[in-house]
């Protein structure tokens, strides 16, 4: 038992410093460094304890970071190592061939925001106003290379309660160079008819096609059915995760609360859940690093990545 | 005979001289054979000019609504199948016989092979109809065959031979049938102990009359004679357990077919000179006519039957008639244990993550699947309760009833009717499934997208259950071109002593129509659980595509 704790500890700071260091990273790349760093430094004897430890090391991950990408890149990070013909007689070379794997994975992942970027920069056209909804580090990559590029355009930026991450959001497109106005996420109705498009970010993407993402999302995209806005989102492939919810009830408790609050507080009911699920029906397009896919291809591309 | 067009050179020659000096038989099959040759000939010149009007003409057989659905639903091409698939719910082996089943006589040129088959009224009919078609052609003028001539070649390479079973209303394609049924005894029967050709019953509604209707009160066993020895005993038994309704389901049927094969396999003896691969096979086709003729084959069942089917033409040969006996039994075991049994239990899993505390689940009729689903929720003490929705003339949803209710589920019965006054207490909808079709829609018993449709609009979710062996590769987007239309008489109903409609055969303008099946969109459909997983409706074909590389 002492020794499984040590183990988190040192997990958990490890982490924490990924973080830190770069604080551009996503979480959930940070989580697969952690664990890379868990597998280099594991000392167990047979590939199934590895397995194993390895899925106990996940676990204790979501624990610090309730996000659904940590979740789903550490399930990717497990299936894309053991992928491989693992038939060598000696552990160690089986090892060092995962960490390989593990390591190819890793640089696939950080080419990734680059690869979604490239995609979805051609569709914001000269003039356009878009809207967005809280802090993304992809939507920001994307509209990076928009400006890079040359293009004109101006940017709506909701506020985003409890934590307004949307001013954050807003500081860093200020620094770019981009015109960009924070609203309140009451005010999405109203700014819409004002706006071209929409584009949001994603924590994680379900096998429906719908996405789970900051709450507000939903509203938005509702609003944006009705006047027939296009709604894209942008996200990178190892957020797609295996879960089907069917309505917002259906998403698991452990997604919806910040871990703090799920290690600390009984009564989950009084909390306010930080997550919500928007529906593939009300998504037009997604950009992923593996192409630029509609809600019912997402399933197709989950099981070639499942299974 | 001396003026035939383009001969094969001396050949041809010789065999007229010959045929001038023998008897009189022997000269009509050749007037048959070389009329059969211009015809192929003038054919081949026309078929690039005429082709389209020729079809158009063939087909006035059948109603011009239906005729327009039709074309459209052989032109739809399904995503990764390629053109040469086997065409809808295989019935009685029709497509694999190539020289039972000539196609449709207003499109193609017939094969070579296909000259013994054709009596002389059919070739008769085939030139008039070409005849007719000159004649249009003519008067509509070089424009149209111009127009024609791009969707023709278009239409050439897609167009698929129509099932049987949907064509009941032209009687050339009824003929061809009974002949075929004719044509499947082994040759050392006499034609008396042939398979009988069930005969429809009473008026049938326009949009459907390319269907059969038969009547629970005659079934197609009081027409076979005694002792019959084409078709084995539990077969004709299992035949009349479908046409009577005592055994139904989709499970339940593909699972007594089976069990009903592994008893005609035990008591199957190759005879001398034969190989068993082959010959169990052709065994096996007059049975599955005979089936057919009962009730027609659903999705499940055809794909069983193709199991089997390649399974026994996989036989080594070396293989001793014991082995490969209990070869086969074994398979057919495996196939349903893996197929019903086990994927029940995997759905069961996905379907138990589904249930939450205080649900409240609305199911339609009787499904094997769901109710098993159901019953392992309790089991696992999820809270719950049932609200169990029924219909006429069927009423299957007390059987579904009686099974909940056994175990303890505390369940409401409504009629459909009552839909839209109960659904908004409901919070999920679990529905059983008959065949996934190859573009995501769902074929099931009617009435259920009619409660797919209503929980949309209510924003209730959907769930359909399915194992993958009920995924077919056919694409329909309608319920009317492929359906089955039960007894009319089951809809009469007798109440205090009076039955209304009864004598409804009087009223020539009056006519009752009992649909068994029906299509529901994937838009309503929320989630599909099969064995593999809980897949989006617009997923099947994908499986299907898995499956497919699997084997």
């Amino acid at each position: 038992m002492l020794v499984e704790d040590k183990k988190q500890t040192e997990q958990k700071k490890y982490f924490r410093t990924q973080m830190r260091t770069d604080p551009d990273m996503a979480s959930a790349v940070a989580a697969i460094r952690t664990l890379l760093e868990f597998l280099r430094r594991d000392k167990g004897e047979t590939i199934l304890g590895l397995r194993e430890s390895l899925k106990w090391a996940t676990d204790c991950l979501t624990r610090v970071d309730s996000s659904v990408a940590v979740s789903s890149g550490g399930e990717l990070f497990l299936r894309f190592i053991s992928l491989t013909s693992l038939e060598h007689q000696d552990l160690a070379r089986c090892k060092k061939v995962m960490e390989e794997r593990g390591e190819l994975f890793l640089e696939k992942i950080s080419l990734s925001r680059t690869k979604v970027a490239k995609l979805c920069h051609t569709f914001i056209k000269d003039g356009a106003k878009i809207l967005t909804h809280s802090y993304s580090r992809v939507v920001l990559r994307v509209l990076e290379k928009a400006a890079a590029e040359k293009k004109r355009f101006t940017v709506y930026v909701t506020e985003s309660q409890p934590d307004t991450a949307g001013r954050q959001m807003a500081e860093a497109l200020r620094r770019l160079g981009v015109p960009v106005t924070v609203v309140l996420d009451a005010a999405v109705g109203y700014v819409l008819e004002k706006v071209d498009l929409v584009i949001v970010g994603a924590e994680g993407v379900v096998e429906s096609g719908g996405i789970i993402n900051k709450i507000g999302t939903y509203q938005m995209a509702v609003c944006s059915k009705a006047h027939n806005k296009p709604f894209y989102v942008v996200a990178e492939s190892f957020k797609f995760v295996r879960l089907y919810p069917l309505n917002q009830q259906d998403v698991p408790d452990r997604f919806k609360y910040k871990a703090d609050t799920l290690n600390n507080v009984s009564e989950l009911s009084k909390e306010h859940p930080v997550i919500d699920y928007t529906p593939p029906s009300l998504i037009t397009l997604l950009f992923t690093d593996l192409g630029v896919l509609t809600p019912s291809a997402v399933s197709d591309e989950l099981i070639k990545l499942y299974l | 005979m001396a003026d035939c067009g383009e001969a094969n050179g001396p050949e041809r020659k010789n065999e007229i001289v010959r045929a001038k000096n023998e008897e009189k038989e022997l000269t009509k099959e050749e007037k048959q054979r070389l009329r059969k040759e211009k015809k192929q000939q003038k054919k081949q010149k026309e078929k690039k000019d005429d082709k389209g009007s020729s079809e158009k003409s063939g087909r006035e057989k059948t109603l011009d609504p239906l005729s327009a659905s039709q074309v459209l639903s052989t032109q739809s091409p399904t995503q990764k199948v390629p053109a040469s698939a086997p065409i809808p719910v295989p019935p009685s082996g029709a497509p694999s016989h190539s020289s039972g089943a000539p196609s449709h006589s207003s499109s193609g040129a017939p094969s070579p092979a296909d000259k013994p088959a054709k009596s002389k009224a059919e070739l008769k009919a085939e030139r008039r109809a070409r005849q007719e078609a000159d004649r249009a052609s003519k008067q509509q003028g070089s424009s149209s065959s111009s127009k024609t001539k791009a969707p023709a070649s278009d239409l050439n390479p897609v167009v698929k031979r129509l099932p049987e079973h949907v064509q009941v209303d032209d009687p050339a394609v009824v003929k061809r049938l009974a002949k075929k049924l004719e044509r499947q005894q082994t040759r050392p029967h006499s034609s008396a102990k042939k398979i009988p050709l069930r005969s429809d019953y009473g008026y049938k509604v326009s949009l459907f009359s390319h269907l059969h209707q038969y009547s629970r009160k005659a079934p197609l066993t009081q027409l076979l004679s005694i002792p019959s020895s084409v078709i084995h005993p539990s077969i004709v038994r299992l035949g009349l357990q479908y046409s009577q309704g005592i055994v139904t389901g989709s499970n339940a049927r593909s699972v007594a077919l089976l069990h009903a094969f592994k008893q005609v396999i035990m008591d199957y003896s190759t005879p001398p000179n034969e190989e068993l691969s082959r010959d169990l096979v052709n065994k096996l086709k007059p049975y599955i006519s005979f089936l057919n003729q009962c009730r027609p084959l659903s999705a499940s069942m055809g794909n069983a039957i193709k199991y089997i089917k390649k399974e026994i033409s996989n036989i080594p040969s070396q293989y001793k008639e014991e082995e490969a006996k209990t070869k086969l039994l074994e398979c057919i075991d495996k196939y349903i244990d893996e197929k019903v049994v086990l994927a029940a239990k995997a759905i069961s899993k996905y379907a138990i993550e589904k249930i939450s505390d205080g649900d409240v689940i609305l199911v339609y009729g009787c499904s094997s699947l769901v109710n098993h689903i159901l019953c392992e929720a309790f089991d696992k003490n999820r809270k719950f309760r049932v609200i169990v929705v029924d219909s006429r003339p069927r009423l299957e949803g007390r059987e579904a009833l009686r099974r909940l209710v056994q175990i303890g589920i505390s369940c409401t019965y409504v009629l459909i009717s009552a839909l839209s006054y109960v659904l908004p207490e409901v919070s999920k909808v679990f529905l059983g499934a008959h065949a996934l079709l190859a573009n995501g829609y769902v074929m099931s018993r009617v009435g259920t997208s009619q409660i797919a449709l209503v929980a949309r609009a209510f924003n209730v979710p959907v769930l359909v259950c399915c194992e993958t062996y009920k995924f077919c590769e056919r694409v329909q987007t309608d319920s009317f071109v492929s359906n089955e239309l039960d007894d009319p008489d089951e809809l009469m109903v007798t109440r205090k002593g009076k039955t209304q409609l009864e004598d409804w055969h009087d009223l020539s303008t009056l006519g009752l129509l009992n649909l068994v099946y029906d299509v529901t969109p994937p838009d309503f459909v929320d989630l599909v659980i099969t064995d593999l997983g809980m897949i989006p409706c617009t997923s099947v074909p994908v499986v299907l595509r898995v499956k497919n590389v699997d084997q």
